[in-house]
């Protein structure tokens, strides 16, 4: 049994090792110290949790009845120093790994913009029924299932839904956000490698959610710019009647792009969702939203 | 409007083949047992022993059958999960389109929480709760038996939806806007909300009783700091009980409202806050955790002391550490989103008081440990139960303050490291507890043992079976593998989900093992019969009396002067051995009369809760006021009690205090 256990918890090591993927192969600074802080704490607890279970283990076998040896002592029900001790190291372990919660929760708040003298990119995502669709405000771009940035850059994200909720999640660059109709959630990242990177949404959202998945391309700047030229030239127009036909729901969406955007799109998805049905007024209190 | 509102031949899913075997599969065994319970002419005796029954016992170990059947039920849907993700890599799309995969994700996380996990643990309460009070009943015995019925009234609903219509497609936590009409226009939804409303009435109800029960009702001399550790777990999950569902309730109600009347709580447009549904739903979510899980530590405790030998090692420290769970159940909700956008502060903060329960956790690991430590201990399939449990759990409790650190939950949020951590918590903490409670209290329901044989078999194949299962899913969650995918593009997952599915299947060994070990024990009943009504040796009251107990408990109410009161009594029986047993004085005892309010308030809620999912308001309108009657019949009933003679009692127990000498 725990020979077993213990085989299978190697195997996962071992396997956490050899597959370069997903979170454990972080690609830019927020996924590498959001791995770093879960190697940390693991260390910790395996720490306290290995020899606990190897004690399990021990006190169980050595105190088995057929044991002759083994003292039995029927009224052992209290010591005062073992309580402290079964008290303090959780205490301790969990006031260590508390810190690192504490830190990590502030250091990389997925709103705070990442500290660099380069000005970051904008993107607006916005996830429909079953797609994404990414806005490049300054660009006067748009894709769909296809996210290209520039390497070195940061990535500052301003994220909602058409309707229901999904997840924005590109794990080697950073963690996820929800995409919420009627909110506005944000998450900045940077990707420091060039390559492409897997991306898609971590919250159920309908028939068509397998395949609501991207690619991230992360490429040299001067690529990039090259791709914002070409996309202007081709493609069609996202205006009011494309966003109509885009937002009806449907799955596995080839990638293509829109070589503009109508002014002020995001901020209309974003408020499409709030208009009361004609005819009402409605006011309602900015508090409970994820962002005024 | 048509007299069966939406209801019609197209609800039943004639072209799905899969669906069709399965529910024809389920009609032929219903069909068959019924047709053998007919023919054998076993009715009257199942309608006044167990249908109408308000003796917890009964109603105990009719719970424990419901939540096996379903297990089944809900493994049913596991393994098919398993073996879609196990095939449909790349291209391939595996055999089940995403509109029945999706209901079956849900179904089976509804399922296995509301009916396998509640049944389990409210079952194993049911019958020893009031025995190791050292008292003749629950509270409101016909209260009790109302919450097993309008439990399997949402057992029924729910799997109705098999065979007519659908169930929710949404996942089992239901969240808005998905699960609003809007996104979800079918009735799965409808299926999903009335079957748990109703189960939901009944769990409230059962939390009342048993709160009643543990605070008023203890045998004389039991002070709380006597009473066994199982009471206080009891008496923790069912504060708990209390406090969260009616949260859940409302919720549902305020989802209905959406859903029935037009009304904007949690719809996108209309200033509808989707977020305000995943707060409440988690207020209850995270309390219902420790609902589950503290009655099964409380379990572990009892089954380390009685195998040990020894009295459970730091009581006090159990105690507190218990009603420290139970408080700090409240403050942790929030762990469940901390990826929708709240700020640094609040992530951190309940991160940080995510973490500090797995304090009091930690410290019950360890006064197990030392119960243990000095012990004499058999290793009988109880023991392997715990001790299977503590080795894996601290692992489970592991991933789980990885999960509650908010930038590592950013990363594996819904991803199958998720799953992966909530199973190793529920399978090895909940259900490794109640196998354990129940191999340890099937002698007291029954007066046999179950065989030891096939219960070890049992537990290795449930043990290994469930590694086997759940640690692949770590890794291809740390690969980037999000849960509740149909199919995936990508191949480097595909080998751990194959693994993952050999571990199904060595689990569905294990189940076989518990059919065969329950089967072979009955069969050879009389070779594993104990009539000492103490086969394990045990320390708490539920030991000092006849198995299975007669309807009245006890002839005469122990008294009680410390902890482990049954153990103390032995100790000095051994010691003043000499001594002639004095003579007992018999008194009539007074039971509580059978009831059909249960059964028949549990026939209206379905029809009211059918009607009410397919829109038929006239025959909704009939089951409220059924239920309405039924409780006027039950208020005005003559007779609540009948009386025992004390002959009778007196004949009973001197049987059994022969049995138990010889």
């Amino acid at each position: 049994m725990r020979y077993l256990s213990l085989a299978i918890l190697m195997i996962g090591v071992a396997a956490l090792g050899a597959c370069a993927e997903g979170a454990l192969d972080p690609k830019g600074p927020v996924a590498s110290a959001e791995r770093e802080i879960l190697f940390n704490s693991l260390g910790i607890m395996l720490v306290i949790v290995i020899p606990t279970v190897l004690a399990t283990l021990g006190v169980a076998f050595w105190f088995r009845a057929s044991n002759e040896r083994a003292r039995y002592r029927p009224d052992f029900r209290y010591s005062g120093r073992v309580e402290m001790l079964v008290w303090s190291i959780p205490l301790m372990t969990v006031l260590l790994v508390g810190g690192v919660a504490w830190i990590g929760s502030h250091d990389l708040d997925p709103p705070k913009p990442i500290a660099s003298t380069e000005k970051p990119l904008r993107v607006q995502v916005a996830s429909l029924d079953w797609k994404w669709l990414f806005i490049y405000p300054d660009e006067g771009v748009a894709s769909v299932n296809q996210l290209t940035i520039p390497v070195g850059t940061p990535i500052s994200f301003e994220l909602t839904s058409s309707g229901v909720m999904n997840s924005f999640s590109v794990p080697q660059l950073a963690g996820q956000i929800y995409t919420m109709a009627g909110m506005v959630t944000r998450l900045n990242m940077r990707a420091d490698y060039p390559g492409t990177y897997r991306g898609m949404s971590a919250n159920f959202s309908g028939d068509g959610f397998a395949d609501m998945h991207f690619n991230v391309g992360a490429v040299p700047p001067e690529r990039f710019a090259q791709w914002v030229a070409s996309t202007r030239s081709a493609g069609p127009a996202l205006d009011a009647q494309a966003y109509a036909d885009l937002v009806k729901p449907s799955k596995a969406v080839a990638p293509f792009t829109y070589r503009s955007i109508a002014a002020g799109l995001f901020t209309r998805i974003l408020s499409a969702g709030l208009q009361p049905p004609a005819g009402h007024s409605v006011t309602y209190p900015g508090s409970m939203r994820a962002e005024r | 409007m048509s007299l069966l509102g939406k209801l019609s031949w197209s609800a039943i899913p004639f072209d799905q083949p899969i669906i069709m075997g399965t529910v024809a599969c389920v009609a032929i065994v219903i069909l068959a047992t019924l047709a053998w319970i007919t023919a054998k002419g076993y009715w009257p005796y199942l309608w006044r022993e167990w249908i109408t029954s308000v003796d917890h016992k009964r109603i105990g170990v009719m719970y424990l059958m419901l939540a096996l059947v379903m297990l089944i039920r809900g493994f049913s849907d596991a393994i098919m999960m398993r073996t879609q993700q196990a095939v449909a890599a790349g291209d391939a799309q595996g055999y089940l389109p995403p509109e029945h995969f999706d209901q079956i994700f849900s179904a089976h996380g509804t399922i296995m929480i509301f009916f396998v996990a509640m049944p389990l643990v409210i079952g194993l309460m049911n019958f020893v709760v009031p025995l190791q009070l050292g008292v003749r009943d629950v509270a409101f015995p016909t209260m009790n038996s109302i919450s097993f019925w309008l439990t399997a009234s949402g057992v029924l609903l729910t799997n109705a939806s098999l065979a007519i219509g659908e169930f929710a497609k949404t996942g089992w936590v239901a969240y808005p806007p998905l699960s609003e009409l809007q996104f979800s226009p079918g009735v799965g939804v409808d299926y999903y909300l009335w079957a748990l409303q109703i189960s939901g009435v009944g769990t409230l109800m059962t939390g009342i009783n048993f709160v009643t029960t543990i605070l008023k009702m203890r045998a004389p001399g039991m002070s709380y700091m006597r009473m066994p550790v199982f009471c206080w777990t009891a008496l923790a999950s069912n504060l708990l009980i209390v406090a969260a569902f009616p949260v859940l309730t409302a919720t549902f109600a305020m989802l209905l409202l959406d859903r029935y009347l037009g009304f904007h709580f949690f719809t996108v447009d209309s200033g509808g806050n989707a977020m305000m549904y995943v707060n409440l739903f988690w207020v209850w979510g995270h309390p219902e955790v420790y609902i589950l899980v503290l009655p099964a530590f409380g379990i572990f405790s009892e089954v380390s002391a009685t195998f040990s030998g020894k009295p459970l090692f730091g009581y006090r420290s159990m105690v507190g550490a218990t009603m420290a769970i139970c408080v700090l159940a409240y403050t942790v909700w929030l762990h469940h989103f901390f990826t929708m956008g709240a700020s640094a502060g609040v992530n951190a903060f309940f991160g940080v008081a995510s973490m500090i329960i797995a304090v009091p956790t930690g410290v019950k690991i360890f006064n197990w440990l030392f119960t243990m430590y000095g012990g004499r201990i058999r290793f009988t399939v109880p023991v392997l139960w715990t001790i299977g449990f503590m080795v894996s759990f601290v692992f489970g409790g592991l991933t789980g303050v990885l999960l509650a650190l908010p930038p590592v939950d950013w990363q594996v949020h819904n991803s199958l490291f998720l799953v992966a951590h909530f199973h190793h918590v529920i399978i090895p903490g909940v259900l490794f507890g109640c196998m354990a409670g129940y191999n340890y209290w099937f002698p007291k329901a029954f007066g046999f043992k179950l065989d030891e044989r096939w219960g070890a078999a049992a537990f290795w194949c449930w043990f290994i079976g469930f590694h086997l299962a759940f640690m692949p899913l770590y890794v291809v969650g740390l690969m980037g593998m999000t849960r509740r995918l149909q199919h995936y593009d990508v191949l480097s997952w595909q080998p751990w989900l194959l693994v993952a599915e050999a571990g199904a299947v060595v689990i569905f060994a294990g189940i076989i093992c518990q059919i065969i070990q329950l089967a072979t024990s009955i069969r050879h009943r009389e070779e594993l019969r104990d009539t000492t009504g103490d086969p394990w040796n045990g320390r708490t009251l539920e030991w000092a009396t006849a198995s299975p107990p007669p309807a009245w408990n006890y002839a005469l109410l122990p008294q009680i002067s410390s902890i482990d009161a049954y153990w103390l009594k032995k100790q000095r029986a051994l010691a003043h051995q000499a001594q002639p047993a004095q003579e007992r004085e018999y008194a009539p005892i007074e039971v509580p009369r059978n009831s059909a309010a249960g059964f028949s308030t549990a026939f209206f809620a379905v029809m009211s809760g059918f009607a009410l999912i397919w829109h038929i308001w006239w025959m909704a309108a009939i089951g409220v006021f059924g239920i309405f009657l039924t409780m006027l019949v039950f208020a005005f009933r003559e007779q609540e009690e009948i009386k025992i003679p004390a002959e009778d009692i007196a004949a009973f127990d001197r049987a059994h205090q022969a049995e138990v000498a010889v």
